[in-house]
């Protein structure tokens, strides 16, 4: 076959190669933008973190502090309610609408990195983990908790919090990128059950016996509850929070291997 | 398959060398995809020059898809190599990126977002300055053409202007090369139009190279400077519209058989200027090189022969003359979209009494 045309020059394109953090932070704006279009995503958590942070301190304060005398149990109990908060909020649903409304191709056909796809999400809920934990720690300061590690204790107990909730959404980000499957990202919910009920949530490590001691020795969300602890009942213990630190970072590197290999697999034209 | 470039003195160019690659604005060498057993596209080759709008036609499964989203680097080729505006479409898939828009067939929108806020966002993953996107924006707001619309939520826009807000996307950094696969599918005939017109301006003045499918053989003869015809994976035909229906003969005389076609062919057999006889139902289709010398011809030797006919027409040669001359079968889209909007085409029907043929420019009684 021969054709015969008259070729004009290849135009000029305006699009140039933007960097990592430009991408990453034009991801994040996007998600955040969504995240106060879809509030209910984010109010069931706080509200039934608030929720079982009062029922439980009505419950099982007066038996706890019965036993133990001057055991604060409102600021034992508020790294429970914070945990319960933001554990499992990420925008991972939203990459599956992504991936079922094919606005994932649109942006893959675009230059964006594709770490940054992932990465500017996660930056996203980080922030929106932040800001969950604020509405808990004021009902906290409310009925009395105090800060032994001041407020830069404050300020560690939400940074902790948010990489918490970071290292746990990786799992969600792996589910929705391998399966782009709604229904399969809202059951990682189910991840947290175990790694929140199987602790020291209700009562001190102390107190447990038996394989759910055991268990709990195991569950890193023992350690960040420990750290979370110290920084309201015992000021800066350093011992606790490299354990907490350590914790995270295990869960967090689990989840976000998994979470960048489904990115790749997404990605990767085949 | 050799490409022939008039610059200057022609020169033919073969799409396989590196300097061809680099002036061409796609090329592909044997590019082939395979899901599983099925083999969606079979060792394709393209060369389209810069500027050229070229039409990829063919029927649902054809292979048009996979082929686009193999160029448009989102998916890998099993086989074969692929260069778009000079960079291989694996090796410098970035680069690629950075060259090209698409407007894929399913539409690629998120519907929580703005249309203001995705045009936005598409400007910065272009690496486009705020001063640029503010410029594009309003350059592309008259290609939307949906008013205040572009401000509210893209979950409450019509399908029409998903569809447009859609190829705004793809031209926010002024591509090099767009792709655009099945663009009109779904639009109303004046949105239709607005696109037909939009690539006309955007390949007239900017120059811009389009890969344009469609199973709309108007849309492909109206817009395209040359045409592949892809079936089965793989590309049946090439060149301008007119040189491929000059393949299946200029005229086609339709007789309708309400009988035995079979015997009514055979009485057309011995008539001069005849190129070929095909049989479809009970309807033949006479192609030939003059069809007002030819039609009274077959009139007669139908008469002579005692076969009666409900009637012959004439019209010109059509696309899906040339598709079903190449593969045997007629494309099937959706006739109503399909004919929504001005054809392109002039005819000459010329046709009996009782003629039921549509293609009407004149027409003329012959019993």
């Amino acid at each position: 076959m021969t054709a015969t045309t008259t070729p004009g020059p290849l135009g000029q394109t305006l699009a140039a190669p933007s960097g990592f953090i430009r991408d990453t932070l034009a991801v994040a704006g996007r998600a955040l933008r969504a995240v106060s279009r879809d509030l209910e995503v984010v109010i069931p958590p706080v509200f039934i973190a608030i929720f079982f942070f009062v029922v439980n301190i009505a419950t099982l304060e007066r038996l706890t502090e019965g036993a133990a005398a001057g055991f604060d149990y409102t600021a034992f109990q508020m790294p429970t309610a914070i945990l319960l908060g933001v554990t499992g909020v990420s925008r991972a649903p939203a990459v599956v609408l992504d991936v079922q409304n094919k606005y994932m191709d649109r942006m893959l056909l675009t230059p964006v990195r594709r770490t940054s796809i992932l990465i500017g999400h996660m930056l996203a809920d980080v922030a929106v983990a932040a800001a969950l934990t604020l509405p808990i720690l004021a009902l906290g300061f409310i009925l009395g908790v105090r800060f032994e590690a001041g407020v830069y204790g404050v300020v560690a107990f939400v940074a902790i919090a948010a990489c918490w909730s970071l290292a746990f959404a990786g799992f969600g980000y792996a589910i929705a990128l391998k399966t782009g499957n709604p229904a399969a990202v809202n059951s990682s919910f189910m991840l947290f059950f175990p790694f929140l009920f199987l602790t020291t949530s209700y009562v001190p490590r102390d107190q447990l016996t038996g394989w759910l001691d055991t268990v709990a020795g195991l569950n890193p969300v023992t350690y960040i509850l420990e750290g979370l602890r110290s920084l309201t009942l015992d000021g800066w213990q350093w011992g606790e929070l490299a354990k907490t630190m350590l914790a995270i970072g295990l869960v967090g590197a689990l989840s976000m291997s998994m979470s960048l290999a489904a990115l790749r697999g997404r990605v990767n034209q085949n | 398959m050799s490409f022939a470039i008039a610059d200057g003195p022609a020169t033919t160019l073969s799409p396989g060398s590196s300097s061809t690659q680099r002036r061409l604005a796609i090329s592909a060498q044997g590019l082939s995809r395979t899901f599983d057993a099925n083999d969606a596209v079979r060792g394709l080759d393209l060369a389209i020059a810069p500027g050229e709008i070229y039409g990829f036609l063919g029927p649902n499964g054809a292979g048009k898809s996979t082929t686009v989203r193999m160029l448009c680097t989102l998916l890998a080729p099993t086989s074969g190599t692929a260069h778009v505006a000079g960079h291989d479409i694996v090796a410098d898939a970035q680069k690629v990126r950075l060259r090209i828009g698409a407007a894929l067939q399913d539409i690629s929108l998120d519907p929580r977002q703005t249309g203001t806020e995705l045009l936005r966002l598409q400007g910065r993953f272009y690496g486009l300055k705020h001063s640029v996107i503010d410029e594009r924006m309003r350059a592309l707001t008259s290609l939307v053409d949906i008013g205040d619309a572009l401000d509210r939520r893209i979950e409450t826009y019509s399908g029409g202007m998903r569809r447009r807000l859609d190829l705004a996307a793809a031209l926010v950094h002024e591509p090099e090369v767009l792709f655009l696969d099945e663009p009109t599918t779904g639009l109303d005939p004046a949105s239709r139009a607005r696109v037909w017109d939009e690539v006309r301006t955007l390949n007239e003045r900017l120059g811009m190279t389009i890969l344009l499918t469609t199973q709309y053989l108007e849309e492909a003869d109206a817009l395209a400077h040359r045409i592949g015809i892809i079936n089965a994976g793989q590309l049946v035909a090439e060149g301008t519209p007119e040189e491929l229906k000059r393949q299946v003969g200029r005229d086609i005389v339709i007789a309708e058989i309400p009988g035995d076609v079979t015997a009514a062919r055979d009485a057309l057999s011995n008539i001069p200027g005849i190129d070929s006889i095909d049989a479809e139902h009970h309807v033949l289709r006479i192609a030939t090189a003059d069809g007002a010398t030819t039609i009274g011809p077959v009139a007669i030797a139908l008469d002579t022969a005692g076969i009666d006919f409900d009637g012959l027409s004439l019209r010109s040669t059509t696309l899906d003359d040339v598709f079903l001359e190449l593969t045997g079968s007629r494309i099937q889209t959706d006739t109503t979209n399909a004919h929504a909007s001005t054809s392109t085409s002039t005819s000459t029907s010329t046709s009996t009494s009782t003629s039921t043929s549509t293609s009407t420019s004149t027409s003329t009684e012959t019993r």
